[in-house]
């Protein structure tokens, strides 16, 4: 029983149902409707002829244009590879030396050093290259393993404790866990490592001091020198210094003597490019440099 | 509410819970040690704690013959309260994982639950099905029934349907926490939970059927042809994307049936129809029934909302690749999915324009009433995304959104703007039809809820579009060595700002949400006083349906 109703509002007939007090209105389709659905489909069969579109059996049209993502891809990383290849072939031939005394390439350096430095170091050693508790503050200079730039380069390359087969081992003992020395020896010998810092310390431990220094010349000098001062062919650091990786609160230095400490740092070899590798051992000598 | 159905039906209620609980049963002993053994000790509570609650009214009188000449609305009131209950717990957790990426450190339980990849579904599947589906599953039964001038056919299944799907959600939403999961963005659960949700999809099918079958209107009214493309193509899509081969039966782990770039492009067919057919198409549905009602206006133009139906359904099952523009997916197939997701624009407009006509000669209406203005809003926001959408799926647009939170932006414009605006609109016309009270409890609070979620939304949105064009812009800028001028954490830290912004125009929603449910509950309150007030409670439930339905 369709019965159309004249609607006052809008002047047009309804379609004569009605559900639940719903009605429709006859009103046709606004021509616009028809001109849009028009131009998308012309526009997606132009773009349907000119590009890779339909499947047909097991190949596919392929478009007048000729065009192929991966192609394109292609073409766009090796115009770029070779855009910079003015630049970074100068880095691949030249020694660190002669790169750092080119304030030329030393500029590309630092623009691409710092991205590559960010992305891939800064997880650890912090965005400016500070460190934090277990990571080494690069920006200090307390270098483990040397602070020149082709020693630098040698570390990232190898890491220390990584996967490489060249890679740097180190590693400080666990002096009281693995019983070599008693709780208390720890204690004297943190006293006095904390000591030769002037790091301040209550009353208790400046007398353990002398007693720290022996258990010192007995243990550690191997690793770490009679002075105290480290090597960089242990990878000992210097005790001596205010750049301290773990803390040097006396918990954590007696932690670290107790437990010991086993730092890795990856092997960047295979991830990295070589000309990345070295644009980095250049870039982590400048940090510090910039913003003092 | 058990005492409404027939004492067959309660039989036949105990018999699935019995039969669920011993379903439950063999999950937790046959899943020791994996986490199906919890999924299966929650089916056996959930069914046992549902079976003493059918038990305890086991014996009740049968329910009187006239309750056939009246419209079933128990399970729409159900499903309205758990509704709002998930949309609560969802937009909380969306709350709690936007403030974790603008504040990591706010991860103060040290397990893994509480960790961002674990939370994040919760909020999305919360939000999404348990608020959405909800909605849908409530709202389609109200329409239906009215629309086909029929009583459902029986009084089990719409519950069968409505606490189904809420078993489904909660399997979904605490095997996330617990660390289960098919890693598919959207279609998270394992194949146990799917395999429920077919069974409880095919009987929501069926049920919708049969009521269409028994319709006393010669026409199908639009609102159903949307309903039910929601749930036939929601139920092919899940299937398709969900088949899988568990390890055994006594592990919750499954392996997909696809793989690699297959199962990239069956997923993002999937990905894209749940938007196109669970949030759009269902919503549209709502749409029809509630701002036509609510605005006491005809629809704008019938044939309008045919063409566009038949558009949007055949458009969308193209546009799902251009989730997948630039990656190991063919070109071609590329090609197809953007070509068509820019036709798509069409009938989608088309849907938003009938929309907003519809409000002709209603104006005033939209000016006065937060109900319809909510539906309003969400008919602009439905044309404002669909117009994003079709436009970040052109190749070289998507370039620069791709992975971006131009993205998440988009997708809340989409949920928060239409999905969610429709769904508080469609539920503030609904409620005081379902609870007999000739209002909602406070139109104030309709209001302030209003600016609340529509605030929520801008923030939203703005904070999105910001953070994501500046990443996308970041990611692809060169300096001067043709190197990249920006590491991702610069990108991050760029980004800071807007992730602040996004948490509290969250937070402004989630308040909203929040005014919605006190004023929900103080509707459901008001009604019982009255009713106690009326006739202490001694007249049929529906006894002044002719007075107090008048509005419908």
């Amino acid at each position: 029983m369709a019965t159309e109703r004249h609607d006052p509002a809008t002047g047009r007939l309804t379609t004569g149902h009605e559900w639940n007090g719903i009605e429709e209105l006859e009103t046709p389709i606004p021509r616009v409707v028809f001109f849009f659905l028009a131009v998308t489909t012309l526009f997606a069969i132009v773009y349907w002829i000119l590009m890779p579109a339909w499947p047909v059996g097991v190949t596919y049209t392929k478009g007048l244009l000729g065009i192929d993502q991966r192609a394109v891809v292609t073409k766009q990383v090796e115009d770029a590879a070779t855009a910079r290849a003015a630049w970074t072939g100068r880095v691949t031939e030249a020694s660190l030396a002669d790169i750092a005394a080119d304030p030329e390439l030393m500029h590309h350096v630092r623009e691409t050093g710092r991205t590559l430095f960010i992305d891939n170091c800064a997880a650890c050693h912090g965005v400016r290259g500070t460190g934090g508790p277990g990571f080494p503050n690069l920006a200090a200079k307390a270098w483990l393993w040397g602070g020149d730039p082709d020693t630098i380069e040698e570390t990232i390359r190898i890491g220390i404790n990584g996967t490489s087969p060249d890679t740097r081992v180190s590693e400080m003992m666990a002096f009281g866990r693995g019983g070599i020395l008693e709780t208390d020896q720890v204690r004297a010998v943190a006293a006095y490592v904390r000591s030769l810092s002037n790091l301040p310390m209550g009353e208790a431990d400046k007398t353990r001091i002398p007693a720290g220094k022996e258990i010192f010349a007995e243990n550690c000098v191997a690793c770490h020198g009679e002075d105290a001062r480290g090597s960089t062919d242990a990878g000992a650091p210097n005790l001596t210094d205010a750049a301290w990786i773990y803390g040097s609160d006396a918990q954590t230095v007696f932690t670290t003597i107790y437990s010991g400490r086993q730092g890795h740092m990856p092997s960047w070899e295979g991830r990295l490019s070589p000309v990345d590798i070295k644009m980095l051992a250049l870039y982590v000598g400048t940090l510090g440099a910039e913003n003092p | 509410m058990v005492t409404g159905l027939t004492v067959s039906e309660r039989h036949m209620a105990l018999f699935v819970l019995g039969a669920l609980a011993l379903a439950g049963l063999a999950m937790a002993v046959g899943g020791r040690g994996d986490p199906l053994a919890v999924h299966g000790y929650i089916v056996l509570a959930f069914s046992l704690g549902l079976g003493f609650v059918v038990l305890s009214a086991l014996f009740a009188p049968e329910p009187p013959e006239s309750r056939l000449s009246e419209y079933y609305d128990d399970p729409t009131r159900v499903g309205i309260i758990l509704s709002l209950a998930w949309a609560v717990a969802g937009m909380f957790v969306g709350v709690w994982v936007a403030a974790l990426l603008a504040w990591p450190e706010l991860t103060f339980v040290d397990s893994a639950w509480a960790s961002f990849g674990r939370l994040r579904p919760v909020h999305t599947s919360g939000v999404i099905f348990g608020f959405g589906g909800n909605a849908l599953i409530a709202t389609s039964f109200h329409v239906l029934q009215r629309t086909s001038r029929a009583r459902l056919p029986d009084q089990f299944s719409p519950w069968f349907v409505l606490i189904g799907y809420n078993l489904f959600c909660l399997i979904a939403a605490s095997g996330y926490l617990i660390g289960v999961t098919q890693s598919k963005e959207y279609a998270e659960p394992e194949w146990y939970a799917d395999i429920w949700l077919v069974i409880v999809w095919v009987a929501y099918f069926v049920l919708y059927i049969r009521t269409l079958q028994r319709r006393k209107e010669p026409h199908i009214y639009v609102a159903n042809w949307y309903y039910m493309a929601f749930i036939l193509v929601v139920a092919v899509l899940h299937i398709v994307n969900n088949l899988a081969v568990p390890v055994t039966f006594g592990h919750a782990k499954s392996y997909s049936l696809f793989s690699g770039v297959q199962d990239a492009m069956t997923q993002w067919w999937y990905g894209h129809n749940a938007v196109a057919f669970f949030l759009t198409s269902g919503f549209l549905g709502m749409m029809y029934y509630y701002l036509p009602k609510r605005a006491g206006r005809p629809i704008f133009s019938y044939r309008l909302s045919i063409i566009s139906f038949w558009g949007i359904t055949f458009m969308y099952m193209w546009a799902g690749a251009h989730h997948l523009h630039y990656t190991a997916l063919p070109q071609w197939v590329q090609t197809l999915g953007m070509t068509f997701s820019l036709v798509l624009l069409v009938p989608s407009w088309a849907s938003a324009g009938n929309a907003l006509a519809t409000l002709n000669g209603a104006w005033h209406k939209v000016r006065d009433d937060a109900t319809l203005r909510f539906m309003m809003v969400a008919a602009v926001f439905y044309g404002l995304s669909t117009f994003e959408g079709s436009f970040m799926a052109i190749r070289a647009v998507n370039s620069l959104s791709h992975y971006t939170d131009w993205t998440v932006g988009h997708v809340h414009a989409g949920a928060l703007g239409w999905v969610a605006m429709i769904t508080f609109g469609s539920l503030y016309a609904l409620v005081p039809w379902m609870w007999k009270t000739e209002r909602m409890y406070s139109p104030r609070l309709i209001e302030l809820h209003f600016w609340l979620a529509l605030a929520g939304t801008v923030v939203y949105v703005f904070a999105m579009w910001n953070s994501g064009i500046i990443q996308g812009l970041m990611w692809r800028t060169y300096n001067d060595s043709g190197t990249l001028a920006y590491s991702f954490i610069d990108s991050l830290v760029a980004m800071h700002p807007y992730y602040i912004a996004r948490a509290f125009g969250g937070l402004l929603f989630l308040t909203g949400a929040v005014v919605c449910c006190v004023n929900v509950a103080m509707t459901i309150r008001m009604a019982r006083h009255a009713r106690k007030a009326e006739a202490g409670g001694d007249v049929p439930l529906y006894g002044q349906a002719g007075a107090a339905q008048a509005g419908e």
